[in-house]
């Protein structure tokens, strides 16, 4: 198995590009974490069933992304700050198909 | 004043197993959480979840955890103090404690065992630029006396299960009821929804959907709020009072402010010893706590609550000799008189 690349842009706006390890079943709310690119208990709060929203990103490039599950498109629908490009990170597992991806996080509410 | 032997604060699985741990050495536990329920985290967000790492557990709902974990603690009658918020802390000259919450209640003791998770639940406001305005002036983002809205208008956002059930109990006091949520369908249980269906059928619940919240209207009170609903104007709807109910989520909050060595939003503790922080005498446990190698998860803090009562006890007691005993030689002796013990063997002569 490959790592790929995934550029994450931070809450302060900061670009940072990453190598994310496609066989260790992680997903994008887990490669923020373990970057360390939002503070510890602002990103991943529910530890990523679709429940708390605090892992909201928008997607910025034109990945084929999973489809949206229906936990997590109504656990979108009462977060703040959303866009029809924004998903929850920890929804999406880290596959070879999304090398380059290009994600942003959303606030902290 | 409340005093007791060790102040918990959070009643998660760490705290209330701790109740246990200092119940075995005869040490009382008194637990303050700023939810109105016990079990933290595993009875707010995810009751119906199933764990499966807790050891002899191949599987169990978050929320049977808590319960089975008050079940096992009810002997050592530990005391709740609930819906109150831990506030500050001030140190006597006899090195004991006195803690205050958010409503005045204090709390007197001379260990405090910090195993408060990510912090109080907060409950999660919308950006609406003016809404601050407002707040307890029309805007509650919690229910606290359901009367104040008899014979109001009220409208209440959100899609979850608090929206939905307070929709429905408000039918009954308020003069009218309007739920306004971002999507047709809910995230709460089926059940719900199809009372709120009914109620909606009935003509007692004013639905509007796919529709969101954008302003409040009014002087200092609450007159109004301002609504879209996909694509088209904007909705003026007159209201005494907005409700969103958006779900909680945790802060760490004034611990924060307690003096305490706080490194990415945790309180450092000596992992070596007995998980105590920089201030003898207050130590922090479960997912609150960060030292090298920390993972936050259950079973780790029922390890980190075993050893802090083991230290506790020794601060209470610092001449007393002790020996840890297992539970299967001393039984377990409840502070209400209940004794748990093993049957005694039935011995019987070969003839």
């Amino acid at each position: 198995m490959t790592d790929i690349t995934i550029k994450i842009t931070d809450r302060n706006g900061t670009l940072h590009e990453v190598l994310a390890p496609t066989d260790m079943a992680m997903n994008i709310m887990e490669l923020v974490r373990s970057h360390e690119l939002a503070p510890e208990g602002t990103i991943g709060v529910c530890g990523g069933m679709a429940m708390c929203a605090s892992c909201q990103c928008y997607i910025k490039s034109d990945h084929q992304l999973p489809e949206m599950s229906s936990d997590e498109d109504l656990m979108l629908a009462e977060a703040f700050y959303v866009e029809d490009n924004s998903r929850l990170s920890c929804q999406i597992p880290i596959t070879i198909k999304l090398n380059g991806l290009e994600i942003e996080l959303a606030p902290e509410s | 004043m409340i005093k007791t032997d060790i102040l918990i604060i959070g009643a998660g699985p760490t705290g209330l197993f701790a109740v246990f741990e200092a119940g075995l050495l005869k040490l009382k536990c008194h637990i303050i959480d700023a939810l109105p329920q016990p079990g933290g985290q595993c009875s707010e967000i995810y009751p119906k979840k199933p764990i499966y790492d807790i050891p002899a557990y191949p599987e169990i709902l978050a929320g049977d955890l808590t319960t089975k974990l008050l079940e096992q603690i009810a002997s050592f009658q530990p005391g709740f103090t609930l819906g109150e918020r831990a506030e500050t802390i001030e140190k006597l000259e006899d090195d004991t404690f006195i803690v205050t919450t958010n409503k005045g209640t204090k709390h007197h003791a001379p260990i405090i065992a910090i195993a408060g998770g990510l912090g109080s639940f907060e409950p999660r406001k919308p950006p609406i630029p003016n809404i601050a305005n407002f707040e307890d002036s029309g805007v509650e983002y919690i229910i606290r006396d359901p009367e104040m809205y008899r014979n109001k208008k009220v409208v209440i956002s959100g899609g979850g299960d608090s929206a939905l059930d307070w929709a429905i109990f408000l039918t009954d006091v308020a003069a009218e009821v309007t739920l306004v949520h971002r999507r047709n369908e809910f995230r709460g249980a089926l059940d719900s929804v199809d009372k709120v269906q009914e109620l909606k059928n009935a003509g007692k619940i004013n639905m509007i959907t796919p529709a969101e919240v954008i302003g409040v209207l009014g002087d200092k009170k609450v007159t109004g709020v301002s609504i879209t609903k996909n694509g088209e104007e904007e909705i003026i709807l007159d209201v005494d009072h907005f409700i969103p109910l958006f779900g909680l989520s945790p802060k760490l909050g004034p611990i924060a402010n307690w003096g305490l060595d706080i490194e990415k939003n945790a309180i450092k503790v000596n992992n070596a010893l007995d998980y105590q922080t920089n201030i003898p005498g207050i130590y922090a446990i479960g997912d609150v706590n960060t030292y090298p190698g920390k993972l936050k998860l259950i079973l780790c803090g029922f390890h980190e609550a075993t050893l802090m009562c083991q230290s506790a006890y020794k601060r209470i007691h610092p001449n007393k000799k002790y020996v840890m005993k297992y539970t299967t030689v001393g039984g377990v002796e409840g502070f209400d008189g209940t004794k748990k013990e093993a049957p005694k063997a039935v011995v019987k002569k070969i003839e």
